[in-house]
């Protein structure tokens, strides 16, 4: 297996805050990857920085084993694809449905826009009866799903979600998180996924990696925290805090 | 078990453009000294159920009940002064997000204060100093510090602490809390459930806990009320859960993912028609 994205020691600077403090990892071809951690641990800035959106002060970061430059080419834009965590947010609200997947497909140049606007929405099952809509005009579910819709639309091979079920209603996140899976399996995809929710990612992904302050505190396998095999505390509290409450 | 409020019949209807909106439609229940949570998806009518209560709905929408008592008093037949009143004095609410909640343009200490000056006839110094003891039953570690300080300086577990100390300053009987802890992350949420739980039993206060999250609905509280699009559609003891019997409860229960369980794909919720009639 070769590595589809790898970051090799990056660091991210806001000003004088060391947001990512040398943080490396490898995701595998067609592997799910997750990222958890408390908020300002870092996992979503290492994610933006992947996807070029937060400023790498040093370290590397390689895709398909092409070390990114200071610009990233085209071709990389139509390999990697977010989806974001608030679909009330992600979503330009004076454009349709159709506008919206038009955008990419106009930038990468594609001529057989009208096929594969209709097999996105086909493929997160939304159907073409909503290609005309304005997002104030669909759920929050249906959104995350046109979310999805743009960011498949390009055919990329690795896909970075940033919670992207956190702010969906827990039947519709069960829905996402069907279709994500099924998209994954259908398109050999690679996923790099950040959530705070242990069980999220212990149900979606293979492997994690639990982040706190900008750093990294350990690797895991899935199988690992279901078993309770981990050495820091850190994660033992997280574990511990997705069981609920219990009364002292 | 002495109640302390009675909702019976409860309806919220909003005037829309394409016609009226009944969002919460026909809920009853009542409250003892005790933790009750409402729980529900997003629009299930939860959130304008405490906002009736507490007599924050928007004007122009109308709330019917046939009865809406709190400790006696006809919360409805009410004057406007009287609830304005009992709002803080005698029932208290916590809101989501600290961040959008606190007065941004005032001290946290000030803010407390101010609660405190507005129901009880008490000088400068003995309101900071209840305040600042206050700060440190929601366990914020250097009260002093933390009362000249601005909502934006403080962090969102400390905010909330915040706002609780502000809500309980006034010795409410009653408190409403809407999705407290949703903001927060997953291990400051337990800090903060585990405050609110202590200083509820130690007051003896009736708590309505509403929220989003079955699962920690039933983990902190006595009894819970599950609503789906505007009305009650089962009640429970909190132990039995998972004796619950409304297809919407199990369905809601079932489609979370859990650490250990290997259910791929997860399944998912089938909404019936029925359910809303």
């Amino acid at each position: 297996m070769t590595a589809a994205l790898s970051a090799d020691r990056l660091e991210v600077v806001f000003d004088r805050f060391r947001a990512l403090k040398g943080v490396s990892l490898e995701v595998q071809s067609g592997e799910s990857f997750g990222l958890v951690g408390e908020s300002g641990s870092g996992k979503s800035t290492l994610l933006r920085a992947i996807a070029g959106l937060a400023p790498a002060a040093s370290g590397s970061i390689t895709v398909n084993g092409k070390k990114l430059g200071k610009r990233r080419d085209k071709a990389f834009y139509r390999e990697v694809q977010m989806v974001f965590q608030d679909p009330y947010g992600s979503l330009h609200p004076r454009q349709t449905v159709d506008r919206l997947l038009q955008e990419p497909l106009a930038i990468h140049g594609f001529a057989d826009g009208e096929k594969r606007i209709q097999r996105a929405l086909d493929e997160v099952g939304l159907g073409t009866g909503f290609r005309f809509r304005y997002s104030h005009q669909l759920s929050g579910g249906q959104r995350q799903r046109v979310a999805i819709a743009r960011a498949l639309i390009l055919e990329p091979a690795i896909l970075l979600l940033d919670e992207p079920t956190s702010a969906l209603d827990a039947s519709v996140q069960a829905e996402v998180l069907n279709l994500l899976e099924d998209i994954r399996r259908r398109r050999k995809l690679t996923f790099l996924m950040v959530s705070h929710d242990l069980a999220i990612i212990t149900h979606m992904c293979e492997r994690l990696m639990v982040m706190q302050n900008g750093e990294a505190v350990e690797h895991l396998t899935a199988d690992d925290l279901v078993e309770r095999r981990v050495s820091k505390d850190y994660t033992r509290n997280l574990l511990r805090a997705s069981d609920g409450f219990v009364r002292a | 078990m002495s109640t302390l409020l009675e909702v019976d019949d409860l309806r919220v209807t909003f005037p829309t453009r394409t016609g009226r909106i009944e969002a919460v439609r026909g809920v009853s229940f009542s409250l003892g000294r005790e933790r009750l949570g409402i729980v529900g998806e997003s629009g299930s009518g939860k959130s304008q159920t405490g906002r009736a209560i507490m007599g924050l709905t928007p004007p122009q929408a109308e709330v019917t009940a046939s009865k809406l008592a709190f400790d006696g008093t006809d919360l409805l037949a009410a004057s406007p002064r009287d609830r304005r009143a009992m709002r803080g004095k005698r029932i208290a609410m916590i809101l989501q997000d600290p961040k959008y909640s606190l007065d941004p343009v005032m001290s946290i200490g000030r803010q407390i204060v101010e609660t405190l000056r507005t129901h009880e006839k008490v000088g400068k110094a003995e309101a900071r100093d209840r305040a600042l003891a206050m700060l440190e039953a929601v366990q914020i570690r250097e009260p002093a510090r933390v009362f000249d300080l601005h909502p934006h300086e403080v962090s969102g577990g400390m905010g909330q602490r915040a706002m609780i100390a502000m809500m309980l300053i006034a010795g409410p009987e009653m408190m409403i809390a809407d999705e407290p802890t949703s903001a927060l992350d997953v291990t400051v949420q337990l800090d903060v459930l585990g405050i609110l739980d202590r200083l509820v039993s130690e007051r003896g206060m009736g708590l309505i806990f509403i929220s989003h999250d079955l699962r920690l609905v039933s983990s902190f509280c006595d009894r819970v009320i599950v609503m789906y699009a505007g009305k009650v559609v089962e009640q429970l003891k909190a132990s039995e859960l998972g004796r619950a019997q409304h297809p919407y409860t199990r369905g809601l229960l079932n489609c979370m993912p859990k650490i250990g369980a290997d259910r791929h794909p997860l399944p998912v919720l089938d909404r019936k028609p029925e359910w809303a009639a």
